[in-house]
């Protein structure tokens, strides 16, 4: 018996100077928190740099720019530009085609994704082939990209031969009032397949074992995607959403290549408006739609802040 | 829950009125000892039949699976023909002579080509297979006309270095983000995911002053260092990070290991998967690039391979699908390499905030 409690008394002295090697070495715990702490902001510190010289600071060249009156004489105005530009019929009409663009394309790719990825999920063979053809399209050079939707929308594109054989006129797709759906269809078509896959990602998450609860309550399929699934995909559906946004200002690269700097009016979109006003120098026009455009984006992801909050609140309750 | 209840009773409702009646092929008797054996057996029948039914209702549910599944395979194979028409088309259309792709698509760029005596089909013809296989556009993309492996050099020399340096930048940063928090560190973060979410629109304008005040505008720098410094790669690094559990990272500490060694033992093997598919995330967007070499540099000589592809429906459409074949080269390989870590290592379950 005592020389039980000897061992354990000698391994608890061993202990105690191994403890205490070790904080003469590397300091207390509480102070190796605060180092942990202090250099922490070291290794944010490249990023800091560059996004401060990159982006932030820029941005406030742009905010001055967009109050004065013009790039010589910086005299300040006040908010005469912002009522200028957004007086401007061109910058009124890039800025609701491109909000039109997307409150429609980006619900639709999440959706759509969705659905898509409900489908990939169950039990189909070649799997993971068909995956890699939904990602195909994120590889395609926009030239390929551009050419194909000529192709297909063209005056004498593809579209419109199918059309004729029907009985139905030809449409000078990018030159009418569909010219829109066209873009949708290309931006769906580009970013289907990586929403499609965070989607997946997302579904093979969700806890097998209610399921399989809901299963044998028997629940229909419908039942389970909407009262379960859904209720675990909501943050995936935020990132989604985000994604989707980002992305969907990317395609307008392709909606300038394809129609050029003066495009039919239901194509003229920020891209435009923002690149013309670039070639021809107007800086005050210029940052002040930089500006109004980024308090949008500001209030449009605030507005998406707050719902992942409220959803995600509803997933722990 | 209640719901699933309620119908389950619904069901359990109709089975019991559909239930066909045993047969009772034995005549009643007096005998207690014989009713009893009958009483075990219509015990034991019952038993099985339920057992039936349940097979039965299982292999409904196969069947209908097996239906949906079908049907589902169809939507699927539809879809893939969808999205992989433009790479396919791209692809035999490399094959085909410059006159017959010019007989294909002259209905759509006549009005670029000059008015030689081509023929020219009236309207648009969407060709998979060539009518002659040939190499001659490779022949002369990659050794009559050198300036297109330039080009391709070009991107290369544009895109690598973005992606090692702004992966290097993005997963200190993160790690930075993920390892200890705080409130002001959370407030740069929010600044960090609306810096990413700006239009390219609204940054270029930015992009283009700071350039030009430091010098670097026209150089290759006004193109790396925008894109090395891009806070993209640290959301997403910094999402996936955080998932790594914080008692990992406290068990290293208390083992004596410093902030160094956790971030280059414990943390980088973990993120992998995540590096790897943020790789091929920021490799697309810059070797798509079209804009930034535009608008930053004004020597066509330094323009990537993207820059002139989005230009080529202007003329020389004979040798778009060739190029067009040698530009996804590296993209496909970086897919066929990294396709798995773009599956799998996107498992982190983001949200915008943390």
């Amino acid at each position: 018996m005592s020389s039980d409690a000897g061992k354990k008394l000698d391994r608890y002295l061993k202990e105690n100077a191994a403890q205490a090697r070790k904080e003469k070495k590397y300091g207390s715990a509480r102070f190796r928190r605060w180092r942990g702490r202090a250099v922490s902001w070291v290794y944010l510190l490249p990023s800091l740099i560059g996004v401060g010289l990159f982006f932030v600071l820029p941005f406030g060249v742009v905010i001055y720019y967009s109050v004065v009156n013009n790039p010589v004489q910086h005299e300040f105005v006040g908010l005469r530009n912002f009522i200028n530009t957004w007086g401007n019929n061109a910058f009124s009409l890039a800025a609701r085609n491109t909000l039109l663009f997307s409150v429609v394309a980006v619900p639709l790719a999440v959706i759509l994704s969705l659905w898509l990825a409900v489908i990939m999920e169950s039990r189909i063979p070649l799997k993971s082939l068909f995956r890699t053809f939904f990602l195909s399209p994120m590889m395609v050079p926009i030239a390929s990209v551009i050419l194909v939707w000529q192709v297909l929308f063209d005056y004498n594109g593809l579209v419109n031969v199918i059309l004729g054989r029907i009985g139905i006129d030809r449409i000078d797709w990018l030159k009418s009032d569909y010219a829109p759906i066209v873009i949708v269809l290309l931006f769906l078509w580009k970013n289907l397949g990586y929403n499609m896959i965070l989607f997946m990602s997302g579904l093979s998450s969700v806890p097998k074992d209610q399921i399989e609860v809901a299963r044998l309550e028997s629940a229909s399929e419908t039942q389970i995607f909407w009262m379960i699934k859904l209720r675990y995909l909501s943050s995936t559906i935020m990132f989604v959403l985000i994604m989707s946004l980002i992305n969907s200002f990317k395609v307008f690269r392709e909606v300038y290549l394809l129609t050029g700097d003066y495009p039919y009016n239901s194509l003229y979109m920020m891209q435009h408006f923002m690149n013309n006003t670039f070639q021809s120098m107007d800086y005050q026009k210029l940052s002040s739609a930089a500006i109004i455009m980024a308090l949008f984006m500001m209030v449009v992801i605030g507005i998406l802040l707050i719902a992942e909050d409220r959803f995600g609140r509803d997933l722990e309750q | 829950m209640g719901i699933f209840k309620k119908k389950k009773n619904e069901i359990s409702a109709e089975q019991t009125n559909t239930e066909i009646e045993p047969k009772k092929t034995e005549p009643p008797k007096a005998d207690p000892k014989e009713t009893e054996v009958r009483g075990k057996k219509e015990k034991k029948e019952k038993e099985s039949r339920e057992k039936y039914r349940e097979y039965d209702a299982i292999s409904d549910r196969r069947k209908a699976e097996g239906r949906q599944a079908f049907r589902r395979t169809l939507v699927a194979v539809f879809f893939a023909f969808l999205f992989l028409m433009p790479t396919v088309l791209t692809f035999t259309n490399s094959f085909m002579t410059a006159s017959e792709i010019n007989a294909n698509y002259g209905a759509i760029f006549a009005q670029n080509t000059s008015g030689g005596k081509v023929f020219v089909s009236e309207v648009v013809n969407l060709k998979f297979i060539p009518d002659m296989v040939t190499f001659s556009q490779y022949a002369t993309v990659l050794f009559k006309s050198p300036e297109y492996l330039m080009k391709f050099w070009n991107s290369v020399i544009f895109v690598v270095p973005i992606v090692i340096f702004q992966l290097l930048v993005a997963s200190l940063a993160s790690f930075g983000f993920a390892r200890y928090r705080g409130k002001v560190k959370q407030l740069i973060f929010f600044l960090y995911i609306v810096l990413m979410l700006m239009p390219y629109q609204v940054t270029l304008v930015p992009n283009f002053m700071v350039s030009s005040e430091l010098g670097i505008i026209g150089t290759r720098w006004a193109i790396w260092l925008p894109g090395i410094f891009s806070p993209f790669a640290v959301y997403m690094l910094t999402k996936y990070m955080r998932r790594i559990p914080y008692s990992l990272y406290e068990a290293a500490a208390i083992d004596g290991a410093g902030e160094w060694q956790i971030f280059t033992q414990i943390c980088m093997p973990i993120c992998r998967g995540g590096l790897a598919s943020i790789a091929i995330l920021i490799f697309i967007d810059y070797w798509n690039m079209v804009e930034q070499p535009l608008i930053l540099l004004d020597n066509e000589e330094m323009y990537p391979l993207s820059v002139f592809l989005s230009r080529i429906n202007a003329g020389e459409i004979s040798l778009a699908f060739a190029v067009a074949v040698i530009y996804m080269v590296l993209p496909m390989l970086f897919f066929l390499y990294g396709e798995e870590y773009l599956v799998e290592g996107i498992l982190y379950q983001g949200g915008i905030k943390e």
